[in-house]
């Protein structure tokens, strides 16, 4: 039942748990560029509603597709790919948010754009929370920071709330995760929200063997703390539940083993964070 | 008349009882809404003021659970064969030196009495599964000298009316036991004492000399004179106990006892298929305050008394028969208590009290009775919406429904019958009964009138799909057509039962505790909402092809391409979902009822959505033949793939109009998606509910649960003894569940896993 959001349809698209699949592949190249340049049209691999756990209140999440990271823990491999993303023109996805606008409210929420990476779609993310915090709703973003120069000031001056995923402070330890070595512009952009004293929230999934290392985490906490706009730090506890994707998709799946942390292993990672003066959960 | 309810006329009596209470119009007419008013002290703070169980209390409740569990292992504890009414049995007592409340249904708790007045079939039936042998006696009353309900239903009842029943296109015909679902106002014996409410009764009575006698003013003499003859075995079964309630209650713990007395009467004369209490709390807060304000009585006591009324309330035990439980489920009672609301002029009804009645969640732990509904709005003080959610997410035991939309259709007084029946207290009944299966009609529609599943010609006879592919204008007129005669059959069904059950198992002590000639509505049911939805759109925007079986019966369809699912909040098929309802109300109220009840009906089927699916064949939105429907007008199983907001939008589409009697839907959280700490759960469950209902909502069951836990229960029954869900409008027991409901319960969507 999942279908394209056409002009004249409804936005579709099923829970992210859900592996999707070349849901714009017939679109040709020249639209997709034509697409990316303006945000007229956006790559969405799914959205979904009431959500708690996306940012503070009950929250409108979509998560659009195409990333630069290849994270070793990622959940929605699907989501790399723009392709497998449903093409929604903006004017639709702001159809769809119009219609939990007022909800949103009531509930202390707003929309969270999320991922894959949004800023690789910069043009159509900007307008499309630009488009909800017209609405009146509180908007936020959830992003690994990598291309976080193509907003500008204002720009990003305009959305509420970044919550930003960190995956490793060295640049080995982040290549160990997400095949990326360089994570100065990830770091950088921390310091750029705290010079413009923007509210932020920090995310780190704990990985067991593979994101656990004590003198990361403390690092991390360290570098997060200095910048003294960090609200709240969320640990994700590592879960199996994207497995089947990596299985689908043929990817070579490095955590097929692992197990998510224990309850001891969070709240050890919880305190690191603490420790550094962050309240972390 | 004016001067005469206008002069105070109060006993002596009267004036101790409500020394302390400010007067008005309530202490010349019975009017305990106008009391409530009057005295309320709403309360704006939190929960830090509430007592723990006490040693007393956990004694009592100990004995209990040791019984609980021998009842469990026997399905019923115990039966006495004396035919039960209001007087028939010898006071019984839990703990007798311990008691604060007492009165029990018969000698002994959990001990079930007969009511054969409903049907002695299901007596019979009952009697013989559990390993009684009948008692002579009684077996020669009601076969020789007493006709019952369920005898007379039969000898009426059309043969449409038998066909439908037999192939399960109408289920759950109220015809063999207690029709229920009518909430006498207990709260009158409390206030005014029986002898006033006699009083009151014979007044009523005699303003109907005057009257030609009619069919319906003889109906109405006798009825009176049976509501007074019970009111008179009322006083007479207090006084068994020990009391005497002629007069009004002078205290905290007598306001309480003389309630309980009155619904006691009610389920010692009637095994309805809901008994519920009313608007009990607020109420009752009002002789606690006084109490408190007194100095004679403590937290800790005021505590413990509304623990002791609720134990009695949860052991409130029927004789009923193992279909019935395959059908509902558990042992349910539905002793539903409605807590909470905002007045007419705009000040909260929540007061200490809303928050005792749920503290009994804590210290007797989670149970499905009685009945705990929030009637919620989000005007109600913060304090109280979060406890409220604190106490859905500790123990899926409450059930929330609209303050606004019941209050603007019933006024500031009503409380819910059963799962979410609203009804103005002591001015209000409803003939209740059954749910036509809308997804099956689809299909006889589909079919000309032939039963999917045995090939019978059920219906009429209409022109069948004739070719490959269902036509959506096409399907869409038959249904029209085959919905017309559904509820045709339907209005007369309910109309023999409830005139049959007037006749034979009239409700007196319940209704003695109602105003002469209260409203009476004719509460319709349907089933199948979102199958019937998702099947017109699948016929819309996508292609299904039928399969036929050798005799052209279409037994099966292909569908091709992609097609939206209610629960989506995606307005392409949610409309659907509100034509089917305001369709079908329509066509129910073309056909004029019993004692010209107005027409409603429900959108609810507690956990029966199991056995409906069980009897309707494939349906052309993909569900397979013998498939649960959704509960109530939830969307189908994890068709609702975009979470709970866009999920209950769907649903709060839903014309509260032509479903007076109740939307209902049940909603699964699972704890970690609701949010981090426990204070972000509270907080953002309240969000859920105040959104919600501050749209059009209008009940939200609230599980918070996760599947792994009901999967452990399912394996380990014994480690869950009280794990109580909520299921369509009703919470119950998880491990008293068929196999079949437990799975169904697994199945449902899982909001934020």
């Amino acid at each position: 039942m999942g279908g394209t959001g056409g002009a004249g349809g409804a936005l579709e698209g099923k829970s992210p748990y859900e592996l999707r699949l070349d849901q714009s592949a017939g679109l040709a190249e020249l639209d997709v560029r034509q697409a990316l340049a303006t945000g007229d049209v956006g790559f969405l691999h799914s959205f979904t509603t009431g959500s708690a756990v996306d940012g503070p209140g009950i929250r409108l999440v979509a998560w659009t597709t195409s990333c630069m990271f290849r994270c070793r823990f990622c959940h929605n491999p699907d989501t790399w790919t723009l392709a497998n993303g449903m093409a929604v023109p903006l004017d639709v996805a702001v159809d769809e948010l119009r219609k939990y606008a007022e909800g949103l409210k009531v509930m202390k929420g707003g929309f969270t754009l999320s991922g894959g990476e949004p800023l690789m779609q910069t043009r159509f993310a900007v307008r499309l929370l630009q488009a909800a915090k017209a609405l009146g709703v509180h908007t936020a973003i959830e992003t690994n920071g990598f291309y976080s120069e193509r907003l500008s000031d204002q720009e990003l001056g305009d959305i509420d709330l970044v919550i930003l995923d960190m995956k490793g402070f060295s640049p080995s330890q982040h290549k160990r995760v997400t095949g990326v070595e360089d994570n100065s512009r990830v770091l950088q952009f921390g310091r750029r929200l705290a010079d413009m004293k923007h509210k932020m929230w920090l995310r780190y999934v704990l990985v067991p063997g593979l994101t656990d290392v004590p003198e990361e985490m403390a690092r991390l906490a360290e570098y997060a703390a200095s910048l003294g706009i960090v609200e709240r730090v969320e640990i994700l506890p590592f879960h199996q539940m994207g497995r089947y994707k990596w299985e689908r998709l043929g990817l070579e799946y490095a955590l097929g083993e692992t197990q998510p942390p224990t309850a001891i292993a969070v709240a050890e990672a919880v305190g690191i964070f603490r420790a550094a003066g962050l309240e972390a959960w | 008349m004016l001067t005469q309810t206008l002069e105070p006329r109060t006993s002596p009596a009267e004036d101790a009882a409500w020394a302390g209470f400010r007067r008005s119009l309530w202490d010349r007419e019975v009017d305990v809404r106008d009391f409530i008013q009057q005295n309320v002290d709403p309360y704006y703070g939190d929960d830090r003021f509430l007592a723990g169980p006490t040693p007393r209390t956990q004694a009592i409740w100990a004995k209990l659970e040791a019984l609980f569990v021998e009842e469990r292992a026997k399905s019923v504890l115990d039966i006495s064969q004396i035919p039960s009414s209001i007087t028939a049995h010898d006071p019984g007592y839990i703990d007798r030196e311990n008691e604060i409340i007492v009165g029990l249904q018969t000698d002994a708790p959990l001990k079930r009495a007969i009511m054969p007045n409903g049907g002695f079939r299901l007596v019979l039936t009952a009697l013989q599964t559990y390993g009684y042998e009948p008692d002579p006696a009684v077996v020669e009353t009601f076969t020789k000298h007493r006709k019952t309900h369920n005898d007379a239903v039969f000898d009426a009842y059309t043969s449409d009316i038998r066909r439908c029943r037999s192939s399960h296109i109408l289920t759950g015909l109220p015809d063999a036991y207690g029709r229920g679902r009518i909430i006498g106002d207990y709260r009158r014996v409390t206030l005014y004492g029986v002898d006033r409410l006699i009083a009151r009764k014979k007044e009523e009575k005699a303003a109907l000399d005057d009257a030609w006698s009619t069919d319906e003013i003889i109906r109405d003499r006798e009825e009176l004179a049976e509501q007074i003859r019970a009111l008179g075995e009322l006083k007479e079964m207090a006084a068994k106990y020990g009391f005497d309630i002629s007069g009004p209650a002078k205290s905290a713990k007598e306001a309480v006892q003389w309630l309980y007395f009155g619904y006691l009467a009610g389920v010692k004369e009637q095994n309805g298929a809901a008994m519920s209490l009313g608007r009990t709390s607020t109420f009752l807060d009002i002789y606690f305050e006084r109490d408190l304000i007194n100095g004679v009585l403590t937290e800790e006591q005021a505590q413990e008394i509304v623990d002791d009324f609720v134990i009695k309330l949860r052991i409130v035990r029927f004789l009923r028969t193992p279909e019935y439980d395959d059908l509902f489920a558990g042992d349910p009672t539905w002793v539903t208590e409605s807590i909470g609301g905002v007045g007419d002029d705009g000040r909260p009804l929540v007061t200490k009290s809303s928050f005792r009645f749920l503290q009994t969640l804590y210290n007797l732990g989670p149970a499905p009775e009685p009945n705990l509904t929030i009637w919620y709005s989000p005007r109600l003080p913060e304090p109280f919406r979060r406890f409220a959610a604190k106490v859905a997410i500790d123990t899926s035991s409450l059930q929330f429904e609209s303050d606004e939309t019941m209050r603007r259709a019933w006024g500031d007084d009503g409380a819910i019958a059963c799962c979410v029946s609203p009804m103005a207290m002591g001015k209000q009944m409803q003939f209740f009964g059954a749910r036509a299966n809308l997804a099956k009609c689809l299909l006889y529609a589909i079919n000309g009138g032939r039963d999917e599943v045995s090939g019978e010609q059920i219906a009429p006879a209409f022109p069948a799909v004739s070719g490959d592919y269902l036509e959506f204008d096409d399907v869409l007129g038959k249904y029209e057509q085959m919905m017309d005669w559904l509820a045709g059959v339907y209005v007369s069904a309910m109309n023999v039962i409830h005139y049959m059950h007037d006749k034979y198992a009239y409700e007196r002590i319940e209704m003695a505790l109602h105003d002469y000639a209260p409203l009476r509505t004719m509460a319709f049911g349907i089933a199948g909402l979102s199958v019937v939805a998702d099947s017109l759109s699948a016929m819309r925007f996508a292609k299904v092809k039928v399969v036929r079986d050798e005799t052209g019966l279409i037994v099966d369809y292909e569908t091709e391409g992609e097609f939206p699912t209610f629960g989506n909040n995606d307005n392409r098929v949610d409309q659907f979902a509100s034509w089917l309802v305001s369709t079908f109300m329509r066509k129910l109220r073309k056909y004029p009822t019993y004692r010209n009840a107005q027409h409603t009906q429900s959108v609810l089927t507690i956990t029966s959505n199991v056995v409906y699916g069980k009897a309707t064949g494939n349906t052309p939105d993909g569900r397979r033949k013998g498939e649960p429907f959704a509960p109530g007008a939830n969307p189908m199983h994890g068709r609702d793939s975009h979470g709970i907001h866009a999920s209950a939008a769907s649903v709060a589409k839903i014309p509260y109009r032509d479903a007076a009697d109740g939307i209902s839907l049940t909603s699964t959280l699972v704890p970690s998606g609701l949010g981090n700490t426990e204070d972000d759960r509270i907080t953002n469950l309240t969000s859920i509910l105040d959104a919600f209902f501050g749209s059009t909502g209008y009940h939200m069951n609230v599980n918070v649960l996760n599947r792994e836990t009901l999967l452990d229960a399912m394996e380990h029954p014994e480690n869950y003894p009280s794990l109580t869900i909520r299921v369509s409008g009703y919470a119950v027991n998880f491990i008293r569940l068929t196999r079949d409901q437990q799975m169904d319960v697994i199945n449902r969507t899982f909001h934020g896993a």
